[in-house]
């Protein structure tokens, strides 16, 4: 109910044609369910008198042809304003939640995850607009359609209705009895779905395992059973469902007998007209058919109420980062300082990701940040440009703590290159102008020398102006890393934040970049977080983190003397076990 | 990136979301996939076509009991001084009986063409799935997997749609329109006609509705795709937008989009809107004018017709509905009809894309010496020797497996035109350690996939043990090396099942030695269920790490004479990676390996070090030796480009 409501707002300016569906729906039953009653009369006025009554056929004739059209013009209507309103309903849907999105911060992005984000932009819209749209037209015209034959059979006779009622009730009782059970083994049948095409995905892109390992018949038995499975549960749910046609199909004829045999005696002693009866056995039909369309909607209705609930999720989840109210637009240089900082994913959690984090970074220094897997190094660099909130303490740019600058400015100010990054559909250039819309081609040409992509966009067939694909899939990763690291250039920040950004570059390349910073950009700090020590060993300073905690702070040297890890690690890189540093070097 | 080079070659679209194509050859399709789906089921065919035609004939029987109803039993009542309603009690029961009659078939060929459908789609599914192992590496890496995948959801599915309910819907319309047909002929010609001119109005103006609705639906499905493509894209970055701050920039092209996506499947569904009253209505004009001729004919004399009875007027109107309704659902069924088909040639298309062929004949088997000669042998000995038979002179030789190879002069590429490997020639007797290094692009990647025969060479040769590789079939080839990759790939299943992929018959003991020889054990013992484990989604609860060292027990298990390694890049911890390292490098003992190498523990302790660039070899030796010559190897090693 709270979905419904909390989605109810988005039919705004579709409002009005939203209310004239049903009306028109209503009208075309109205005027359907006419037709038969005006046939009973010729019979009975018409033909059924000595002579016949010419006149009178013509008459109702004209009067079923007008009705015919009425249904016709307004059937028309109902399905053009129906679509307005429910495809207008799904454009305002789609629009308020990418809207939403758009505010959402990390932490509201990790929550949904980004292919959640995407099934419920997609897939549950498409599903929300179509159940309005039933909604709009089914589910008033199939009970209306019921009701009004009911109503004009027990106009015409109130006995043989009564056989009606009795027929709907015990036909609806069995339709919710199939409904429930065979939803229970379709339910059922899609996970099982899911699981064997959760296996053939695992089979497409392991297929250089299967075929080394020449597993491809014991990988054909798996998928067999898996299927014979499926195949068991779905036949199950079917044999359930086609129980629906001989229930409905008896209970028609039975009705159908019924009237015949009332019907018959009924005319006999003259209380039921011929044309009264056909008219019964009409509305017998409509009756019949459309509990059959209501059980119909109410299986696909249901299957929609999950997608709703997913919107709304959407809808309603709070951003949790959000500008200041009185934002300051300036920051004064690139010092950075950690105070006391604590922070976690998730509120409550038992265990922080970051503890006592105390730093003092001067603007312009540059420092190299070492860590394992999980050590929580990106989640310390996320905090400068407030791309999460500390739980505890306060992180400070320029002198002034991060919840107090405007976000935009904080985050055109403090460049981050993420890990896991981007490109976009569009040209090289255009992808660099997301760091400055306004940058020239020479502008662009001097970052990508920075970042030393310059090079290999040159040699592309058509340099800044070739088209990268969709994710950047037609550049090396390499090549990827580089020109994100323009991208961020371009923004002329105050603060850099690499996070493992150089990683699938070669060690030479790597090393040509961080001369290039060294020199070319003096003023900027610069924070390095890397897997190699030869990236981060020339920084000014270094961090060490280890399980949410620095352990060290200083520089290569001091830690060397007398940091334990840094020794450990710096050991292993450059000793026997070293990278042959050609790692993943896309060059 | 652990197929690099490969993946350039890969095309695909990540979805198919645009517009559906063309059919290419829509009645040979329909026709394969009525062959393929009934074939197998002829008889239950033959019944379900009996059942529809026994349960439309007693519909049409229901349908003239109305006639007689009245005009042999209500009329005559009427006008006699004692109605005698015997006559009419036995006409309600043999009613009874037709209509249970008619009821017993549609149920029953409903559930005969359940086990159809569903034994046609599980047959689809095994043999797409079938045919789709035996594909070479060459249908995969050329083709996106979304698109394969989508090959299984969506157009099986819609094939589930044709076969399980179009296609008997459309036979049984069919049958309804025929029978209905022949029963208003025989209950008036006039109003037949007048039905028929009616219908035809109908399928005119419904079939110019639906010619003018297929613009819009492409367009729709246009639009769509461009949405669902645009949310996509910035969805997965939606983290970079937030950095860059560019929602507001984002939000701008997504507002032109959604404009035009809500204008087209307005259109669109308008158009489908429309149909159904158009549809229905022309139906109930049709009931009319019959309603009002049929008066007519009932009152009036006509000449050369007999006189409508009031009975064969109440039951023509009926006809005259339920000779409507199975056209409008033939109309309604074309489109998805058309849909299916679609769906179906796509799925004929995986199917008829060509398997790996395999003309080797020199097979492996187990062997052992008798008297010095090596003698094929049922039980395992350990020791496997290559059974080559020779067609010349008639002799059959075994060859023991050794692990040695040799390529010569072998010149590959990916296709015909572009060549990515030239003159290739490099050997490794058993137990030697081979290093390819190189920066990404150089052939490194390739080169593995050609001992395998993931690849065939174009031109030149390798050796395995002395026979040509072609000459061997390609699963004995396969079962006699080891490989293990960079992205590592588990299976659903325990942790022992992955482990136990190497060698699906190995014992409790050979699956801990296994995974005590990769160092995994210790990670495995600390599991909540040890071995039992279940990993799903390639293992997701576990560390990249973790994964690399079930990867290595799996090929620890198959224990073959020559192993492929691609050492993975070092993103993961240095405790693990110590690990992994010391798990490779007792794996690699004794066993001829080529390893693309990153770690320079393992470049150093190889016993030759290739150097590749562009597809050549252009240094060969072991460390010391390419130190000294102070070539590419020297500037990779040390970092120092200068000299390049």
């Amino acid at each position: 109910m709270k979905m419904i409501k909390s989605l109810g707002q988005y039919i705004r300016e579709y409002k009005w044609v939203s209310i004239i569906t049903p009306i028109f729906m209503m009208l075309e039953v109205v005027f359907e369910t006419l037709i038969p009653k005006m046939m009973s009369s010729i019979v009975d006025y018409g033909i059924n008198v000595p002579g016949g009554d010419m006149q009178h056929i013509y008459k109702m004739g004209a009067i079923m042809l007008a009705l015919a059209l009425g249904s016709l013009l307004t059937g028309i209507g109902g399905g053009v304003f129906a679509a307005k309103a429910s495809t207008g309903f799904a454009k305002n849907v789609r629009k308020a939640m990418f809207e939403k999105i758009q505010t959402y911060s990390f932490s509201n992005i990790d929550k949904f995850s980004t292919a959640g984000l995407i099934t419920r932009l997609t897939t549950d819209v498409t599903n929300v607009q179509n159940a309005y749209q039933m909604i709009l037209r089914m589910c008033i015209r199939a009970p209306l359609s019921m009701i009004f034959a009911m109503v004009m059979a027990f106009l015409v006779s109130p006995e043989i209705a009564t056989v009606y009622l009795i027929a709907v009730f015990f036909l609806a009782i069995v339709l919710a009895i199939i409904i429930r059970f065979a939803m229970k083994y379709f339910s059922n049948a899609f996970k099982k779905y899911d699981d064997l095409n959760a296996t053939v995905q695992e089979n497409v892109s392991a297929i250089r395992v299967v075929k080394a390992y020449v597993r491809e018949e014991h990988e054909m038995s798996r998928m067999e059973k898996a299927s014979d499975s499926i195949y068991q549960t779905l036949v199950k749910a079917e044999n359930m469902v086609i129980l629906n046609s001989p229930f409905m199909q008896i209970t028609v004829y039975t009705c159908i007998l019924l009237i015949s045999w009332l019907g018959a005696n009924m005319i006999v002693s003259e209380t039921l007209t011929t044309g009264e009866l056909m008219q019964l056995l009409t509305y017998c039909m409509n009756i019949l058919m459309s509990l059959m369309m209501i059980s119909m909607i109410f299986v696909m209705l249901s299957m929609s109420i999950a997608s709703g609930e997913r919107i709304v999720q959407v809808l309603d989840e709070e951003p949790d980062i959000k500008n200041p109210e009185q934002p300051c637009y300036e920051v004064k240089d690139g010092s950075i300082t950690f105070e006391n900082v604590e922070f976690s994913y998730q509120s409550g959690a038992s265990e922080p990701v970051l503890k006592d984090i105390d730093l003092q970074i001067r603007s312009g220094e540059t420092i190299g940040i070492l860590g394992g897997t999980g050590s929580a190094k990106t989640s310390l660099v996320n905090l400068i440009s407030r791309l999460y909130d500390v739980t505890e303490g306060r992180v400070l740019v320029g002198g002034r703590d991060v919840r107090d600058y405007d976000l935009e400015v904080l985050r055109n100010e403090v460049a981050v290159v993420l890990q896991k990054n981007t490109l976009f559909s569009g040209t090289v250039l255009e992808n660099l102008r997301w760091g400055n819309e306004n940058a020239t081609e020479e502008e662009c040409r001097e970052a990508c020398r920075l970042a030393c992509a310059d090079e290999f966009v040159s040699a592309m067939p058509e340099g800044y102006h070739t088209y990268i694909e969709q994710g950047g899939n037609n550049v090396s990763g390499g090549q990827k890393q580089r020109l994100c690291i323009a991208r961020a250039l371009l923004k002329k920040p105050k603060v850099l934040i690499l996070d493992d950004s150089t990683s699938a570059v070669d060690t030479a390349t790597d090393a040509k970049i961080r001369k290039a910073f060294r020199e070319d950009l003096p003023g900027i700090t610069k924070i390095i977080i890397a897997q190699r020590i030869s990236s981060i060993e020339s920084a000014d300073r270094i961090i060490v983190m280890e399980e949410g905690r620095i352990d060290g702070f200083g520089t290569h040297e001091q830690l060397l003397a007398t940091n334990e890890i840094y020794r450990d690690v710096y050991e292993a890189q450059t000793g026997r076990d070293a990278d042959f540093d050609e790692v993943g070097g896309e060059a | 990136m652990a197929d690099g080079k490969v993946k350039e070659v890969k095309m695909g679209r990540g979805r198919a979301m645009g517009p559906r194509p063309k059919l290419e050859n829509p009645m040979g399709t329909l026709k394969r996939m009525i062959s393929y789906s009934f074939g197998a089921y002829k008889i239950q065919i033959i019944l379900v076509f009996v059942g529809i035609i026994v349960s439309v004939l007693c519909q049409a029987r229901g349908t003239l009991f109305t006639k007689e109803l009245i005009d042999k039993y209500i009329v005559p009542l009427t006008q006699s001084e004692n109605p005698d309603f015997t006559d009419l009690k036995g006409e309600i029961f043999t009613m009874a009986i037709v209509y249970a009659v008619g009821i017993a078939f549609i149920y029953l060929y409903n559930k005969l063409m359940i086990y159809i459908s569903q034994g046609t789609l599980k047959k689809l599914r095994v043999d797409l799935f079938r045919h789709m192992e035996r594909l070479p590496i060459k249908y995969f890496d050329t083709h996106s997997h979304g698109d394969i995948m989508s090959v299984y959801t969506n157009d099986v599915d819609t094939l589930r749609q044709l076969i399980g309910q179009s296609i008997p819907q459309l036979f049984s319309s069919v049958i309804t329109i025929v029978v209905v047909f022949a029963c208003m002929l025989i209950t008036s010609v006039p109003l037949t006609v007048v039905t028929l001119i009616m219908t035809t109005v109908t399928l005119f103006v419904s079939k110019k509705v639906a010619g003018k609705s297929g613009g819009f639906f492409i367009s729709q499905q246009k639009s769509l795709g461009a949405v669902n493509g645009y949310i996509e894209e910035m969805m997965e970055g939606q983290k970079v937008v937030k950095v860059f701050c560019h929602e507001e920039k984002s939000l701008e092209r997504f507002y032109e989009l959604n404009e035009e996506l809500y204008q087209n499947a307005k259109k669109a569904n308008q158009f489908v809107n429309i149909l159904g009253p158009i549809n229905a209505q022309i139906g109930n004009l049709s009931y009319v004018v019959c309603a009002v001729v049929g008066g007519i004919l009932a009152i009036y004399e006509v000449p050369f017709f007999q006189m409508l009875s009031l009975g064969s007027l109440a039951s023509f109107l009926t006809f005259n509905k339920s000779f409507n309704m199975p056209i409008n659902q033939v109309s309604q069924q074309f489109n998805s009809v058309i849909m299916a088909l679609a769906g179906a040639e796509r799925v004929f298309k995986l199917m008829d894309e060509k398997p790996e062929t395999d003309e080797g004949y020199v097979t492996l088997v187990n062997a052992k010496y008798e008297n010095g000669t090596l003698t094929e042998t049922k039980e395992r000995t350990g020791i496997w020797a290559w059974k080559h038979y020779h067609k010349a002179d008639d002799t059959t030789t075994y060859v023991e497996l050794k692990g040695d190879v040799v390529f010569d002069d072998v010149d590959f590429g990916y296709t015909e035109e572009k060549m990515v490997l030239h003159n290739i020639d490099l050997f490794a007797t058993p137990g030697q350690k081979i290093a390819f290094v190189g920066s990404t692009g150089a052939g490194k990647t390739t080169i593995t996939n050609l001992i395998n025969r993931f690849y065939d060479i174009q031109d030149g040769k390798i050796r395995y043990d002395g026979i040509n590789i072609n000459k061997i079939k390609k699963d004995d080839l396969r079962r006699s090396l080891g490989i293990v990759l960079q992205e590592t790939n588990l299976f659903t299943g325990t942790v022992r099942d992955n482990i136990k992929y190497g060698k699906l018959d190995a014992t409790e003991e050979e699956v801990i030695a296994a995974a005590k020889l990769a160092n995994a054990h210790g990670f495995i013992s600390r599991l909540p269920q040890g071995y039992d484990t279940m990993l799903t989604a390639n293992g997701a609860s576990l560390s990249q790490g973790q994964r690399q060292l079930l990867a290595i027990a799996r090929a620890a298990i198959a224990d073959p004479p020559v192993l492929i390694l691609d050492e993975a890049t070092s993103s993961i911890d240095t405790r693990t990676e110590k690990l992994v390292q010391a798990g490779m490098d007792r794996l690699m003992k004794g066993r001829t390996t080529f390893v693309i190498a990153h770690r320079l523990s393992t470049i150093q302790n190889s016993d030759c070090i290739i150097v590749l660039e562009k597809g050549k070899i252009i240094e060969r030796g072991n460390h010391e030796e390419l130190l000294e010559a102070k070539g590419k190897y020297y500037s990779l090693y040390t970092g120092n480009q200068i000299g390049m």
